[in-house]
């Protein structure tokens, strides 16, 4: 009976427990097995303990030429959709032109368009005008799917935008320059900033889009599916581990920032009564 | 009728000194008009504030007052008219480049900065060297009683904090005149009224000319050198405080800045008027009506006196009617008395004593109520009902007691 109630009571726990193990289980292996010590050419049995793959990492010439691709085209392709999102944004929501409404609904498209489609559909697109794939097809390719993910991060943030505050940056002496470099930026940095990191991950595990545009550049996700064929080496759970932690880091950064600018909106509510003030940051 | 909207203000300087800035801050609108697509928010006003004033403009909520402020501050272009500040046309002269400062009604601190670098942030715009930045940001703090949190963001901060921050932010700068929009209106009862007193104090020091918005009657009253009382994107009436209130110019200011007792009346002969059903009352203002004009007699509700309705007739006016309901306000108790179908007039009776309060006649008593000529002030209809036929986009037009706030 008593082990009844307790099952009830921790019910919700229970279910949360295993829904996140089932989650978290894939991952976990493979950061398990990069310290498998494996016989052969597959990484599926748990043979032993070592080090080796961890001393050196970097040993297998493709794998980390494949990695650093990669790392080059997240990077450009992220700093890339981030600008154009960015100004993409600023200008749908606050400038009034012809088909605005419009823009708005498009820009939001690729985003329900399955991607195996977006991928062939830029294939094709580059064949007609003889582009030859390679590294630049990627990053073409790489852009165009960011972009919309960087407009409605960015976008939301500068519906909530308080344009008092850049009234009042040209009330004291500020020309528009220096209102965009002083206030606006600075404000909408969080929201940039988050762009830029989901543009980045969206780029450094896309397989499907660039499997079709790539030519003979061969990215990290295109390395692996490659090498599942003959036997993945030890090496990539070592640096797929990698990835994870620094993603891992990355998030919990943002989370722990977001947890500060909470507790001080609430400090604020707290705070003899006012709604008057603009916006949390 | 007096029409007081184009006088030169002759109060404006009331002996003040001090001025820091030493520089001359008066304002002027010539005919400005303000319209959003067909709708006119401000509508061909002219307004003279002379220097060193502390000039109110007090309206309700949507009359314009903040569009008349925005286009002063130049975040807004008249549609017609000009805006001179010092003499100078101001128009095509972007905010940025404007002698104005304003505190905002939300106060649209920096939140990414903190009090400092807020407050720093004009002068540091202007070039201002960094030791006298740094020298007048902390000056300016400690007259708003803040130096402790200057370190601090805005979001960290009171109400009344955040408020005053704003203020020293805009006042650093020694702007020839600044604008404040409702700079109160968030706050709440007790802290408004001691920011009231300390943004007078702080006026009177620094001699700036204050443009200051509001809504709220008692907080003009209060401050102003002068106050335009605004509806409906027009000055109805623009004086001093007192002016405003024992003379209201129209029956929309009479209700607007107190309760409006308003007896309907027709201008007899060049020194009489005849009040509707009541008697004819003798007043030198009588001279400003035509012969037959329809008018309004004000009498303030501190100004009545309620005797019983047999009372032998004294040689002040009165008229008679009908108690409709007595409350008790502590200090003194607020009766209305139907005089006519639809004139109600107000009246406050000091409480002396509780015996002499039980006196007093209860509701349903007919009762007489009598004043001294003296304090009795004859005002015209509001021009809203007259006007809207040739402006077309105002106002039902039937007969509008002066909404109070
Ligand atoms: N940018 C705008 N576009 C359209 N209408 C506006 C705009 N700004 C103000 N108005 C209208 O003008 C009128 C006056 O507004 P405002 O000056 O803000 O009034 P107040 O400050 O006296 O409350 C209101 O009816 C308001 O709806
Ligand atoms: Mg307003």
């Amino acid at each position: 009976m008593k082990a009844w109630t307790w099952l009830k009571d921790h019910a919700v726990n229970i279910i949360a427990g295993l829904a996140l193990f089932y989650m978290l289980a894939p991952i976990a292996v493979i950061a398990v097995f990069s310290f498998n010590d494996p016989v052969g050419r597959f990484n599926f049995e748990w043979v032993g303990f070592t080090l080796d793959a961890w001393k050196n990492p970097f040993g297998i010439t493709e794998l980390t030429d494949a990695l650093i691709t990669s790392i080059q085209l997240a990077a450009i392709s992220s700093i890339g959709s981030t600008i154009l999102g960015t100004l993409i944004a600023i200008a749908l929501v606050r400038y009034n032109f012809f088909g605005r409404r419009a823009a708005n609904f498009l820009i939001v498209i690729p985003l329900a368009t399955p991607e195996v489609v977006i991928g062939a559909s830029l294939l094709s697109m580059f064949l007609v005008y003889g582009a030859k794939l390679g590294f630049g097809t990627l990053v073409i390719a790489h852009i165009m799917f960011s972009i919309s993910f960087v407009v409605i991060v960015v976008r939301s943030r500068l519906i909530g935008f308080d344009r008092s505050l850049e009234e009042a940056a040209a009330d004291l002496g500020a020309n528009a320059i220096t209102t965009f470099r002083k206030i606006t930026l600075p404000l909408l940095a969080p929201a940039v900033g988050a762009a830029l990191m989901l543009s980045f991950a969206l780029s450094i595990d896309d397989f499907v889009i660039s499997n079709f545009n790539s030519g003979a550049t061969v990215t990290f996700p295109l390395y692996i599916f490659g090498a599942n064929q003959r036997g993945i080496p030890v090496e990539v759970n070592v640096i797929a581990t990698m990835l994870f932690a620094v993603t891992v880091i990355a998030m919990a950064a943002v989370i722990i920032q977001q947890r500060r600018a909470e507790k001080m909106a609430e400090k604020r509510a707290d705070d003899a009564g006012t709604t008057g003030m603009s916006m949390p940051i | 009728m007096e029409s007081s909207l184009d006088l030169p203000p002759d109060e404006g300087d009331n002996g003040k000194t001090g001025h820091e800035s030493g520089a001359e801050g008066s304002v002027r609108l010539e005919g400005v008009t303000k319209k959003f697509g067909s709708f006119a928010a401000v509508k061909d006003m002219d307004l003279e504030i002379a220097n060193g004033e502390f000039f109110t403009m007090l309206g309700p909520s949507g009359c314009g007052k903040t569009t008349t402020l925005r286009m002063i501050a130049g975040f807004e272009q008249p549609t017609e008219g000009k805006v001179l500040i010092d003499d100078v046309d101001v128009a095509g002269q972007p905010a940025y480049k404007r002698p104005t400062n304003t505190v905002f009604q939300s106060y649209a601190l920096f939140p990414h900065m903190n009090l400092e670098e807020n407050v720093a942030f004009g002068l540091k715009r202007k070039k201002v060297g960094k030791s006298e930045i740094k020298k007048r940001v902390a000056y300016e703090l400690e007259r708003v009683g803040l130096s402790r949190e200057a370190k601090r963001k805005p979001a960290q901060l009171s109400g009344g904090q955040q408020q005053r921050v704003a203020l020293a932010r805009a006042l650093v700068n020694l702007p020839k005149v600044l604008l404040l929009d409702e700079p109160l209106g968030a706050l709440d009862l007790k802290l408004r009224k001691g920011l009231q007193v300390q943004l007078k104090n702080i006026q009177r020091d620094v001699g700036i000319t204050f443009v200051y918005v509001t809504h709220d009657q008692e907080e003009a009253l209060t401050m102003s050198d002068r106050i335009a009382v605004m509806d409906e994107g027009r000055i109805e009436q623009c004086g001093g405080p007192e002016e405003v209130y024992e003379r209201p110019a129209t029956t929309f200011v009479a209700g607007f800045i107190g309760v409006s007792n308003l007896l309907p009346a027709v201008a007899a002969s060049g020194s009489e008027i005849k009040i509707d059903g009541g008697p004819t009352v003798s007043t030198p203002e009588a001279a400003d009506f035509s012969a037959d004009e329809r008018c309004f007699a004000v009498v303030r509700p501190e100004k009545l006196t309620v005797s019983a309705a047999d009372e032998a007739p004294s040689d002040r006016p009165s008229v008679d009617g009908v108690v409709e309901s007595s409350l008790y306000l502590g200090t003194s108790t607020q009766m209305v008395v139907r005089v006519a179908d639809d004139v109600k007039m107000t009246v406050l009776i000091p409480n002396a004593s509780e015996a002499e309060r039980h006196q007093l006649p209860g509701g349903g008593s007919r009762v007489k109520l009598v004043w001294e000529p003296d304090h009795m002030h004859l005002t015209s209809e509001s021009p809203e009902e007259s006007a809207s036929a040739d402006t077309a986009d105002v106002s039902p037009d039937n007969e509008k007691e002066g909404a109070t706030a």
